[in-house]
């Protein structure tokens, strides 16, 4: 292993642009007579639009839905048996859908004189009552989304596997609870933004916008936009925060993309707080209801699962709204070896904004729900709720272990991890306390979650979705330069990950090369080879993956040019240190690299003619995703009379196979963990029974800061994947999936002596509060 | 949200404020430090014709100590109280009332008078002004007067300032040397708007005993049974923590609009009561 290859903690390339505030974001991004957008948008949750009237004087500065009649609904497809495709219109034709949704658009030199326009369109609407509630849109009589659907089903399913009606016939315990996972905004620290110009010299549009796979936007766009893929870039350039968010073709976006080629000038929209919380698409908001049987000792024999995802109003491009219900499915069993199931997904139609997927997708909601179910088997079975846990774990010996739910878990000993949680929390000195009690009043509580996370899943779990786009090779260009230095040229993108450092530590360890010497580019399709972008915890399994094989292939051309400047055979040269070292010497990356570009003559007779820069793809195989996994414990002190809770400890131990640069992984544990605690306790987006939101400053949506984040320590185990390079795994999303469960479980411990028990997140003092005043307490 | 189009103006002096502001009417408002007015600006959920800038008048920033007290100009900022500029004659309660406001980049900007003039119901000066017996000097075209706090709240975002009026200065009495106070803050996290502020002062040598509560969903007001019940009580005991909490219970059923939520009522008697605790039971 190179002390700057993998595993090593090397620091960031990123971060000194970062740090010194020299990041550009689309905002920083300056083009010369920039018009800036903004938009009219539905004040009601549902309505029939009547007219959307302009004033003469402005109505060369502003457009509605009849304008851009060329530009095609946003429409995301899926094979799923029964799923509903919706047209999401980019300004809204014939019906608004929820709060927020884009009627109209002005534009003017600066922002605050578009929104002075907007407020002369008169928009006339006939509101018609809304579908908010996901239990009561998917019955009958409700409210209809879309009309020609009939219902407001996006999609539904049953899936089942063994004997779950004999289980439940025989089982000792039938523990049953129902679960909410609150609906959020995602809030990353940059908001969405789109700067669009149309690039005469090229005839293309150029499109700066802050996303996660500036290739899926490229074809997104060039779909709805109706022209072809080469007359669209995209740049994704530094970007403040994704977690999912980024992944879809926004409506703005293509708006923007239109104007500027309509116009002939730049056109910029930048997504503020109100409107990112009022307006943008939002995540979670599951509901479960979930019966565990049980032998007499808390042992699950089996489970019946039922799940309602509230969709929103459209399934956003290009991964619909039904992958998150199809994933609890498809994850319920967790760390867990149960072999008898039933699953009932519903994924509904509602009128507020569309939901995609944050930082864990449907693990936060099954694991929150799936885990505090467990306590509550553990509460009924007089047990540890950790020691029940152990006794139900797929065992380190069952690896490779193919889950009831068709998951293969490759690798890991999560006994091992749960327990090493326990002692670092020491669970006997939390009871201890527990029964001294505290001075100034406060309950304590201990919890713990597990999960695995499939990462890095890619064609043959995405190919059975039906969507329109599913990942398979991941591409890497790696380039010598002539100055024999590295370029590196992937498709993934990096918005707090750090793959500028890791993915050259990869190369690192191939080349030798010093990471400094290595460039890492990304975020525009004209720079690197079209791949799916980073999402599912992949890019440095895919995009590592990828650059180890380029890396190789071109260490192979760079040995062969050395081996004849050193005027030994193939054989007898080593490429290490970035060097071609043989029997009687060696030359540097340099030497070889001026051979190839100034100096052909040169060149060995059978030189690759592809010359020194290599183009690879990767896919692991199998490629049905690597599971990480971990165990996060809480301690917290509750307020019994007026509901607050601080958390008082919070141990990780995590598992995420070999790591690149451990102080990366930190850093996303303790980030992922962050968000976490705000599913937990502090983030909602709430809305009325009329469909609007509640919350659109951060004055009313919570999220947690430095002051309610305790020092999160963390312990790491390794077990490589057999599946992929190195045995890297996948772990960006983790530290956010179990928060709200270890948190949730802690706050039901402390609580459990008053008979109270919470099964909503976030836990917030208000609902703690309301649910004691409810038992009496 | 960038703010609708309006103008703007910044008077030299408080008596050209005062007639920009007489002149324009009640279309127009002032601009202190502009930390609760401008991002109700942006989100254009006011919408003044002008605005009046008073946040650099030298008349608005003065400070003078007195025997009675202290007279604080409507235009010192909170940090300049949190980082003791201002005499210390509430045995440090200002500065610590000062210091819970928000963040310290809002309380590098925002004013004591202009969080009181703009009587947000949660905002944090009003209930400890209340508790400690505090008025204000008003100035407008029709002269000066001086009204106790708690009549200046008129309601919530509501003052007894007539359109064109200013409010120029916080009158504070003197508490004496023994005089002990309590305050209780509950928020979600520090810096964001309360759920509940209460403040108690117990200032037995001089008879002074004041309590008062500010919340959301209602305008701050003086808890008149249970300064009360902190007056006839001798320290603190169990029994008083009752007693206030009934008083409190009391106080509360007897407003205008008693909050019909047992959740808030829960939230504002355990804020009264842990601030009455931490006044008397040192």
């Amino acid at each position: 292993m190179s002390e700057r290859g993998i595993g090593a903690s090397v620091l960031r390339t990123e971060d000194a642009r970062f740090l010194h505030g020299l990041g550009e974001y689309v905002g920083d991004i300056a083009l010369p007579r920039t018009l800036n957008a903004a938009f009219l948008r539905s004040p009601v949750a549902h309505a029939r639009i009547r007219s959307v009237e302009i004033p003469d004087a402005i109505r060369d500065r502003v457009f509605v839905a009849a304008d851009l009649a060329d530009v095609k609904p946003i429409r995301a497809i899926a094979s799923l048996a029964g799923y509903k495709a919706s047209d999401y219109p980019v300004l809204a034709t014939d019906k608004v859908r929820f709060v927020g949704e884009p009627v109209a658009v002005a534009v003017a030199p600066d922002r605050g004189e578009a929104e002075d326009l907007i407020e002369r369109v008169a928009f006339d609407y006939e509101a018609l009552p809304a579908a908010v509630e996901s239990l009561e849109a998917r019955e009958s009589g409700a409210p209809l989304v879309h009309e020609h659907w009939g219902d407001n089903i996006v999609h539904s399913g049953v899936f089942q596997a063994g004997e779950i009606d004999r289980i439940a016939g025989e089982a000792a315990h039938a523990v049953t609870r129902s679960f909410k996972i609150g609906r959020q905004a995602h809030m990353p620290m940059e908001s969405r933004a789109a700067l669009a110009h149309y690039d005469t010299r090229l005839d293309e549009i150029v499109v700066y916008n802050s996303n996660q796979m500036p290739h899926l936007i490229q074809s997104g766009l060039a779909q709805v936009l109706g022209i072809e893929q080469r007359k669209i870039r995209v740049v994704s350039p530094d970007v403040g925060g994704g977690f999912g968010l980024k992944i879809y073709v926004e409506p703005e976006c293509v708006v923007a993309a239109w104007l500027a080629r309509k116009l002939g000038r730049p056109v910029r929209w930048i997504e503020d707080n109100f409107e990112h919380l009022t307006a943008d698409a939002n995540c979670r908001e599951h509901r479960y209801t979930i019966t565990a049987h049980t032998d007499a000792a808390g042992r699950i024999l089996g489970v019946e699962f039922d799940v309602t995802v509230d969709a929103g109003a459209y399934s956003i491009w290009p991964w619909t709204s039904a992958v998150e219900a199809a994933q609890a499915a498809g994850i319920l069993t967790s760390a867990y070896d149960f072999r008898h199931f039933r699953a009932t997904v519903s994924t509904v139609a509602t009128n507020k904004p569309p939901i995609v997927v944050y930082r864990g997708v449907a693990r936060p909601g099954v694991c929150f729900s799936e885990e505090l179910l467990i306590d509550a088997i553990a509460r009924a079975v007089g047990r540890e709720p950790h020691e029940v846990r152990i006794d139900n774990m797929v065992r380190p010996e069952q690896m490779p272990y193919t889950t009831v739910t068709n998951k293969i878990y490759d690798s890991g000993d999560y006994p091992t991890c749960i327990r090493k949680a326990a002692e670092m929390i020491d669970v006997p000195a939390v009871r201890a306390r527990q029964e001294r009690g505290e001075d100034d009043g406060r309950l304590i509580g201990v919890g713990f979650a597990c999960y695995t996370e499939q990462t890095a899943h890619g064609t043959s779990v995405l190919s059975k979705w039906g969507v329109e786009l599913v990942p398979g090779f991941e591409p890497a260009r790696a380039r010598l330069t002539p100055d024999g230095e590295l370029v590196l040229e992937v498709a993934i993108h990096s918005h707090g990950q750090g793959m500028q450092t890791t993915l050259a530590q990869i190369a690192n360890e191939v080349l030798g090369l010093d990471p400094t010497r290595v460039s890492v580019r990304f975020g525009d399709t004209s720079v690197s080879p079209y791949g799916t972008g980073t999402y599912a915890s992949r890019s440095i399994v895919m995009a590592g993956g990828a650059v180890a094989v380029a890396s190789r292939s071109l260490a192979e051309r760079i040995g062969h040019i050395g081996a004849h400047l050193l005027q030994c055979d193939r054989s007898e040269v080593r490429v290490e240190a970035a060097e071609v070292r043989g029997p009687g010497g060696s030359v540097d990356f340099r030497t070889v690299a001026r051979a190839w570009y100034a100096h052909p003559e040169e060149l060995p007779p059978d030189i690759d003619r592809e010359g020194l820069t290599v183009t690879s793809g990767y896919r692991p195989e199998p490629d049905s995703g690597v599971f990480s996994y971990a165990t996060h414990a809480a301690v917290v002190a509750l307020d019994p009379e007026l509901g607050s809770v601080e958390i008082l400890d919070y141990v990780v131990v995590e598992d995420c196979g070999q790591a690149v640069n451990p102080m990366v992984v930190d850093g996303q544990v303790i980030g992922g963990t962050v968000q976490g605690i705000g599913t937990a306790l502090y983030e909602e987006a709430v809305f009325d029974a009329g469909g609007q939101p509640l919350n659109g400053t951060l004055a009313d949506y919570q999220i947690p800061g430095a002051t309610e984040v305790p020092d999160i320590r963390l312990a790491h185990m390794s077990t490589p994947s057999p599946w992929t390079e190195f045995g890297i795994k996948g772990m960006g999303e983790g530290g956010a999936i179990a928060p709200p469960a270890a948190i949730g479980n802690a706050v039901n411990d402390a609580l459990a002596p008053l008979g109270v028990e919470l099964t909503q997140s976030p836990m917030t003092p208000r609902r703690i509060v309301a649910a004691l005043e409810e038992a009496g307490r | 949200m960038k703010a609708p189009p309006l103008d703007y103006v910044r008077p030299g002096t408080l008596r050209a404020a005062i007639a920009a502001m007489a002149e324009a009417g009640e279309g127009a408002r002032l601009l202190a430090g502009g930390q609760s007015l401008g991002p109700m600006l942006n989100l254009r959920v006011v919408r003044p014709d002008l605005l009046v800038d008073v946040s650099r008048l030298e008349e608005l920033s003065r400070i003078e100590e007195t025997a009675g007290g202290l007279r604080v100009g409507a235009g010192v900022t909170h940090s300049a109280i949190e980082d003791g500029s201002v005499p210390d004659v509430t045995n440090g309660l200002m500065r610590f009332v000062a210091a819970q406001i928000a963040y310290r980049a809002v309380r590098n900007r925002g004013t004591i008078g202009g969080s009181l003039a703009h009587a947000d119901p949660a905002g944090d000066w009003a209930p400890a002004m209340m508790a400690l017996g505090a008025s204000v000097a008003i100035e407008g075209a029709g002269g000066r007067r001086e009204i106790a706090v708690r009549d200046l709240i008129a309601d919530v975002m509501t003052t007894a300032l007539d359109p064109g009026e200013v409010l120029v200065e916080v009158i504070v009495p003197r508490l004496s040397s023994d005089a002990r106070w309590g305050h209780y803050k509950l928020t979600r996290k520090p810096g964001k708007f309360a759920d509940a502020i209460a403040v108690a002062v117990s200032d037995r040598p001089r008879g002074r005993h004041g309590v008062a509560i500010a919340r959301p969903s209602a305008p701050p007001r003086p808890m008149e049974r249970a300064a009360a019940a902190m007056e006839a009580a001798d320290g603190w005991s169990e029994a008083l923590d009752r007693d206030i909490r009934a008083a409190v219970a009391a106080d509360l059923a007897a407003e205008p609009n008693p909050d019909p939520d047992p959740v808030q009522r829960r939230y504002h008697i355990v804020t009264v009561a842990r601030a009455a605790r931490r006044a008397l039971a040192q």
